[in-house]
């Protein structure tokens, strides 16, 4: 399709009727997904970033919309409380995406053996993921409330813990119960994906492996894991990119607290509570930036690796 | 065969979900249950109204903390059976600045989806160009209600909002574990709270570990703006803004944030940094505070046939701090027709009904809410079923939010102050933390 739109400028001289042809339709062809992308991506996306150099408010009458140039980027620049909700979230990010691909990666391994009740098990394991976030975020706040907390009394009883916590309220732990719940609820998924690319290893390699006496622990280092590592790949940006946006687990467990905001609470919070359109359409902006620099990352790996 | 079972697990799983989502769905809402009986009242003229806009469908987004969704759902029935207009009722989100986001919302993308709305008594500025002049249809009944509050809700000469009920904070507090522990009466001052809440909780605790001294509004939303102005006023520390300028970092207003600071996790749950109004009352209806800080609108949970702690409690005024007064932090609630309603004559008709003196005695008595019409307020039976209208306690200085002075930027001006004392609560000193409250107001006073 790419060499069709734009073949090599060598090749253009010979082109064929035929292939002449085939572009025009190729091109008709591509033109109701374009607009489509057009209509759904690049207009918001454009719209943002011109309401970002305005002052527009989200109610009327407050004051009149007008060009203010890079006034909102300069404010941001300066703006400690974005600070701390970008260092909030990329913290967020590193800790969940790390302990979902090692827990995803265990427990693929694990349901991608042969066992019995391989079936109930692969479906049982998707639990927490088929629950709504909103709805798990509510539970765990509940199961880890300081004074009916379910969290709380086990680990009472079982002399794990001295005396209740505010998991959530208390500063020091505030990050890690997020965590927690964000890895309960996501490393099923994280597995589920892994599964699906070991499957597609072809079993033959590990019997040749076994014919030529390899460890198992030999062969999941010089088979499994570099034939894993497209799907690994695609995992993580997945699971970056999510963890970059997250808004709705904050939201239930702290609400407007600003000590635990992530960037996307932070935008929602500007734009609808204090009104300002064109600040939030910046940070808006400013998030779009740095999760492109994430993927930026990611696809320059891939193709290092490809390379390779 | 293999694959059946798959399925089969599958669907069982979304089913566990599905029980899940309902099963906590269900627990979030609230026990309404055992208020006083009484009925709403019959609508006048209502064949009138029926005549004309029998038959029309409106929305109301409506209340939600305690009894008040049921006290709702009353009242639009029996209005629905009298005028034929149907109303939808929508609780709204029960955090006053979530709720303050949601109307934006639908205001700003000029939505019918909304045709009559509760508005705090703190947003008729900001959110009067979206709202109908209720003065030519509701002007006569509006001369009943409190001077005061209608002032509020006129803007520009138009009366945005019709007053529904008032509001303001006062102590709840446990008469008989005060007799219990060898107190006279309930504290006047907050140094006395903290240490009557002490003894009761080292003592009530050796029996019930989940029990606390004192419980109130601290998390990160409006409500915290509100307890906050209660402390920092009733020990002399001004009204976070006074006269147009910011005065909240004052080193009385520094004292008593830090002395509630170091009670957190000491007489108070240490997960008070993140309680509502309905997390405060479920604590203290459910036997496991001593004292307790909210709307009067508790007093009606507390008294109902089913409460643990019914005939075990009283209120009175907020304490106070050394050199201070006792203060009260004004609250309540406004209705208010949308200019983008398709039905807004039904519409009117019905915030007739709800701000009508006869609706008022009702919620009143039901929901233990303060009515804003003077003349229900000295009803006998109003009276009696709220405590809180006796002259002693209803004649406590009541403190305003600085709605005034940052006028459409109250919202946002707001926020700056209870993320700021969430903070100082979660175990920052005020004196780090006040500055930079103190500037963020200043750049919005105008």
């Amino acid at each position: 399709m790419g060499s069709l739109a734009t073949p090599a400028p060598i090749r253009r001289r010979r082109r064929t009727k035929l292939q002449r042809r085939q572009t025009r339709l190729a091109w008709l062809l591509l033109v109701p997904a374009l607009a489509a992308v057009a209509f759904v991506a690049i207009y918001p996306l454009g719209k943002t970033v011109y309401q970002s150099f305005t002052n527009q408010e989200f109610l009327a009458g407050i004051e009149p919309t007008r060009w203010v140039g890079l006034d909102n980027y300069r404010d941001l620049w300066h703006d400690s409380i974005f600070r701390d909700s970008v260092w909030t979230t990329v913290k967020f990010t590193l800790i969940t995406v790390a302990f979902e691909f090692v827990l995803g990666l265990v427990i693929a391994l694990v349901v991608n053996s042969s066992f019995k009740g391989r079936g109930v098990m692969r479906a049982v394991m998707l639990v927490p993921w088929a629950i709504p976030t909103v709805v798990a975020a509510q539970m765990w706040k509940w199961m880890l409330d300081d004074v009916f907390g379910v969290v709380n009394d086990l680990g009472v009883r079982s002399h794990v813990l001295s005396h209740s916590r505010a998991w959530i309220s208390d500063p020091s732990t505030s990050l890690a119960s997020v965590c927690a719940v964000d890895i309960w609820k996501t490393t099923p998924f994280v597995a589920l994906l892994l599964l699906a690319g070991l499957q597609v290893i072809p079993r033959d390699l590990y019997e040749a492996a076994d014919v030529d006496g390899a460890s198992k622990l030999r062969q999941f280092w010089k088979i499994t894991l570099p034939l894993l590592q497209p799907a690994i790949l695609v995992t993580l940006i997945f699971r970056t990119l999510d963890a970059l946006r997250v808004f709705d687990v904050f939201y239930v467990f702290f609400g407007s607290r600003p000590d635990t905001q992530t960037m996307a609470i932070y935008d929602q919070s500007t734009i609808v509570g204090d009104g300002h359109v064109g600040y939030g359409a910046a940070v808006s902006v400013a998030i779009f930036l740095i999760i492109s620099l994430f993927v930026v990352i990611y696809v320059t790996f891939m193709r290092v690796n490809e390379e390779r | 065969m293999k694959r059946r079972l798959l399925v089969l697990v599958a669907g069982l799983v979304g089913l566990l979900s599905l029980l899940v989502s309902l099963g906590v769905a269900s627990g979030a809402t609230t026990r309404a249950t055992g208020a006083v009986a009484v009925k709403p009242p019959p609508v006048p003229n209502a064949a009138a109204i029926k005549a004309k806009y029998g038959g029309q469908t409106i929305t109301f987004v409506g209340d939600s903390v305690g009894n008040s969704h049921k006290r709702d759902l009353m009242l639009a029935a029996r209005f629905t059976r009298d005028t034929g207009i149907k109303v939808n009722v929508v609780p709204h989100p029960a955090a006053s600045d979530a709720s303050y986001s949601q109307l934006a919302r639908a205001f700003s993308s000029k939505s019918s989806s909304i045709d009559v709305a509760m508005i705090d008594v703190v947003w008729p500025g900001a959110f009067a160009p979206y709202l109908v002049d209720l003065k030519p249809k509701l002007g006569a009944q509006a001369r009943l209600h409190a001077a005061g509050i209608i002032r509020n809700d006129t803007v520009d000469g138009r009366l945005v909002a019709m007053p529904w009920f008032g509001d303001f904070g006062i102590l709840y507090y446990r008469t008989d574990l005060l007799k219990k522990y060898g107190y006279s009466g309930p504290p006047t001052t907050w140094q006395q709270l903290f240490a009557m809440a002490k003894k009761i909780q080292d003592g009530e605790q050796q029996s019930n570990p989940d029990f606390y001294g004192f419980v109130f509004q601290g998390n990160a939303y409006e409500g915290l703006t509100c307890d906050a102005l209660e402390w920092i006023a009733s020990s002399g520390g001004g009204n976070f803004i006074d006269n147009g300028k910011v005065t909240i970092d004052n080193p009385k207003a520094r004292a008593i944030l830090d002395a509630m600071r170091q009670q957190i996790g000491q007489i108070t749950p240490r997960g008070v940094t993140s309680y509502q109004e309905g997390e405060a009352h479920n604590a203290f209806v459910g036997g496991n505070a001593a004292f307790m800080r909210n709307w009067p609108y508790a007093y009606s949970i507390g008294a109902a046939p089913d409460s643990k702690i019914r005939g075990k409690f009283s209120v009175t005024v907020l304490p106070h701090g050394p050199g201070g007064r006792s203060v009260g932090t004004v609250g309540g609630w406004q209705l208010a027709v949308s200019k983008f309603s398709k039905h807004q004559d039904a519409a009117i008709e019905f915030v007739r009904y709800m701000t009508s003196p006869a609706v008022e005695r009702f919620d009143a008595i039901f929901n233990t809410n303060v009515p804003t019409i003077p003349s229900v307020a000295k009803d006998p039976a109003v009276v009696k079923a709220n405590p809180y209208l006796k002259p002693q306690i209803a004649t406590v200085a009541r403190v305003t939010r600085p709605s005034n002075s940052l006028k459409t930027r109250y919202n946002e001006g707001s926020k700056a102050i209870y993320q700021g004392i969430n903070q100082i609560l979660n175990g920052t000193p005020a004196a780090s933390v006040l500055p930079s409250i103190k500037s963020k107001l200043e750049r919005l006073v105008r």
